[in-house]
């Protein structure tokens, strides 16, 4: 790569030529505060005017995540005037700002706050009229507050590069332009999948999650039969909350809390990923036998199901080639549907007075446990669904000191897992976790090898080739919805050749779900988060004895005891559901 | 989604196919969409999104950005008061309260008959004849307050 050279504050330095100021100075040891740029180049509007420097050859001062760097070039961040320009944006943007910090949920990884506390920014500096003010909370699952909102882009660019939804978009002008859905819609008019992405994107409050803390804290106070399941990804995150480094796994520590916090039984949603395995690996079998006549049904492929955002784009954008998902309910509805009918039983209770709390790296599975064919004994499956951040506020409320806790193990029967049920928090995880199994029960001996490497890893469409037993079987993983969108458009073309095909509607999966700790756009912009998150998954997994779902002693005794076998009559009942065709407008 | 008739809707695509070659082709798209049918209600919108890709909210951000795109039907007469500086310090915003008086709009708004629409205007370049007011084109120079029901009159007797 040519180089130039350049000086930034007086000192020659020499960077590599076609990167912005921002890029250059961050190469050399500055990094300017900014709040609109993000995850290299993802979102570069340069509309945020926080990083405003002095460069030699440009009129005026510049917005240094936008202009170019040239040979010779002599940057200034800390003259007077840079300084007092950067303060001045801080504090117009702040004047249009909603700071009631102390109560925004995002405060403690506010961007805003960040770099207004790095350029001095004072309170009320510019203090006069407030734009019009939407505050949508009409869904189960995403807040939009445009009084938080520093027009960034970040939401809209995200929404687009990850999905190629664009469900976002900039609207109006001047002081009443806003972040909206078209027409300023609310997202539940609209075709949001509800994946939080934006959530994880946004700097500061204008978009969160909706909480569900205070039902669960009712339930808790009336003293119902609370029983908490933990998401495979939530462990490999939760700890960041406490100021673990990214991915440190903190499963024994979040099953003590959990405990802590009052729950009856702490169950694993990995054991439901097995339950899951079991169904749908079924499913894909008898699909398989009979895999030309459902080429023409528009049943083959067969794509998984566990991912709720993934469905609701399916429904929006798909809706003619719903035949294809399989009928299988998600691991959360599945714990749920088995907590409230086989083990309701067990306990002698009745399942209206058991609640059961999802801990989930997602938002939308606060949408999903209110869909509809999700109640098998004729409650809703899933009473609450609180997502990573909402769990480490509890423990924080608690005073729970997570970090010295003593780590705890969960209850038994459902929550007793494979290694197969935990890697359904990364891309990939679920085929593997299948082809473990599938693999077996065709050749009738285990796969040379359970790592399935070639459909690890966060490229966003994986494939791969198996022979079992002489007959191929070629699958596909894909994670973006925007990657979805390809492989759906050419199951549509008939240009398709898969037997089998997941899809996570978040990139790399539930690891980097839109309920998962925020991270800055600095640790973003730095560090593959969902890769490590996903390494640290992974790592759980090589180390348990149990890997395959088949061998789950809980499943098997769930079979024994209540379903018969895989896809019986009575697990079709309570273990799978359907789905609706949506419009896309 | 509200529909469009399939009429409407073979008019609309063949517009957008004009410019299917076209790498970014929506500020043509809806600028001849605008000029043919005098807006681009959100219905439009949504079919030029399904036939180029692009998502609804942003066309919708482009057509509420630019004042030259509208949402709503406009009047046979277009009615634009300049109050840009010079026209603004000659008096022009006695003139648009003029018109929204006798008329009983706003800025914006189109009266109930669809003859009229009012519009506040930037600049028109035109300082020299300050206050001006453009309709449908025609540019009337130095408009005092006393010549605003003139105006209406003399329009409104072209409608008859």
């Amino acid at each position: 790569m040519s180089k130039v050279n350049i000086k930034i504050e007086g000192i020659p330095y020499e960077v590599d030529a076609g990167l912005t100021i921002l890029e250059a100075c961050k190469q050399c040891g500055y990094d300017i505060p900014t709040l609109c740029t993000f995850n290299h180049g993802e979102c570069n509007q340069g509309s945020c005017r926080v990083c405003l420097v002095e460069a030699t050859g440009a009129r005026g001062l510049v917005a240094s995540c936008v202009y170019p760097i040239n040979e010779g070039m002599e940057i200034t961040i800390s003259s007077p005037k840079a300084v007092a320009a950067r303060r001045a944006s801080v504090e117009l943007i702040l004047s249009n700002h909603n700071r009631n910090c102390q109560e925004c949920d995002k405060n403690e990884y506010c961007e805003l706050l960040d770099v207004a506390r790095r350029v001095g920014a004072r309170d009320n500096k510019f203090d006069g009229a407030k734009s019009p003010v939407t505050v949508d909370q009409l869904t189960p699952t995403i807040v939009r507050d445009t009084s938080k909102c520093v027009l960034c882009g970040r939401c809209v660019e995200r929404c687009k590069s990850a999905h190629g939804i664009g469900v976002l978009g900039f609207e109006n002008r001047g002081f009443n332009a806003m972040v909206a859905p078209a027409e300023n819609r609310p997202f539940i008019k609209s075709p949001c999948i509800m994946c939080g992405q934006c959530i994880n994107v946004c700097p500061t409050g204008a978009l969160m999650e909706k909480s569900e803390i205070a039902k669960v804290d009712e339930a808790m106070a009336a003293g119902k039969y609370v029983i908490a399941q933990t998401a495979p990804a939530v462990r490999a995150a939760l700890g960041e909350s406490f100021g673990m480094p990214v991915g440190t796994p903190v499963t024994g520590k979040m099953v003590a809390a959990l405990r802590r916090l009052g729950y009856k039984k702490v169950f694993d949603t990995d054991f439901a990923a097995d339950l899951t395995i079991m169904e749908e690996g079924t499913e894909f079998l008898s699909r398989f036998k009979n895999k030309e006549a459902l080429k023409k049904e528009g049943k083959y492929p067969l794509i998984t199901s566990c991912s709720p955002a993934w469905i609701k784009f399916c429904e929006h954008n798909f809706p003619e080639q719903l035949g294809h998902l399989s009928s299988c309910k998600s691991p959360q509805q599945m714990f749920g549907a088995v907590c409230k009918t086989y083990y309701a039983e067990k306990l002698g209770m009745d399942p209206k007075d058991i609640v059961v709390v999802s801990i989930m790296p997602c938002t939308a599975k606060k949408f999903e446990k209110g869909r509809p064919n999700q109640a098998a004994a004729g409650v809703p499956d899933i009473d609450y669904a609180l997502t990573t951040r909402e769990l480490a506020k509890l423990i924080k409320r608690a005073g729970i000191l997570f970090n010295d806790l003593e780590p705890s193990t969960f209850d038994a029967p459902l929550g007793i897992f494979t290694g197969a049920g935990l890697i359904f928090g990364v891309t990939g995880g679920v085929m593997e976790a299948a082809l473990r199994t599938v693999y077996e029960i065709v050749v009738g001996k285990e796969a040379p090898s359970l790592d399935f490497v070639d459909v690890r890893g966060t490229q966003g469409i994986k494939e791969a080739s198996y022979d079992l037993n002489g007959v191929k079987v070629k699958v596909a993983v894909a994670s973006g919805l925007a990657n979805a969108r390809k492989i759906m458009d050419d199951i549509k073309a008939g240009k398709s050749d898969y037997d089998f095909i997941e899809i996570m509607s978040c990139p790399g999966g539930c690891v980097n779900g839109g309920g998962q700790p925020i991270k800055t756009a600095y640790e973003r912009n730095n560090f593959d988060i969902k890769a490590i998150r996903a390494a640290s998954i992974y790592a759980q997994d090589k180390n348990l004895e149990m890997r395959k779902s088949h061998v789950n002693p809980a499943v098997q005794t769930l079979y024994k005891e209540y379903f018969g076998e895989p896809n019986s009559h009575k697990a079709h009942e309570i273990l799978h559901t359907k789905y609706v065709k949506r419009d896309l407008h | 989604m509200a529909r469009l008739n399939s009429k409407a809707e073979a008019q609309i695509v063949s517009i957008i196919e004009r410019y299917k070659d076209e790498k970014t082709p929506l500020m043509m798209i809806l600028s001849d969409i605008q000029k043919e049918y005098g807006y681009i209600p959100l219905e439009v919108q949504e079919l030029v999104s399904d036939k180029t890709g692009i998502p609804v909210a942003e066309i919708y951000g482009v057509v509420t950005f630019y004042s030259f795109f509208s949402l709503q039907p406009k009047g046979k007469y277009v009615i634009g008061c300049c109050l840009g500086t010079a026209c603004y310090v000659k008096g022009a915003q006695q003139v648009i309260d003029k018109f929204s008086e006798i008329l009983g709009i706003k800025a914006g708004e189109t009266t109930k008959d669809g003859l009229f629409t009012l519009d506040a205007l930037r600049c028109l370049g035109a300082c020299g004849i300050a206050p001006a007011v453009s309709i449908n084109g025609k540019v009337y120079p130095k408009v005092s307050v006393d010549q605003v029901q003139g105006i209406i009159n003399e329009l409104k007797g072209g409608a008859n």
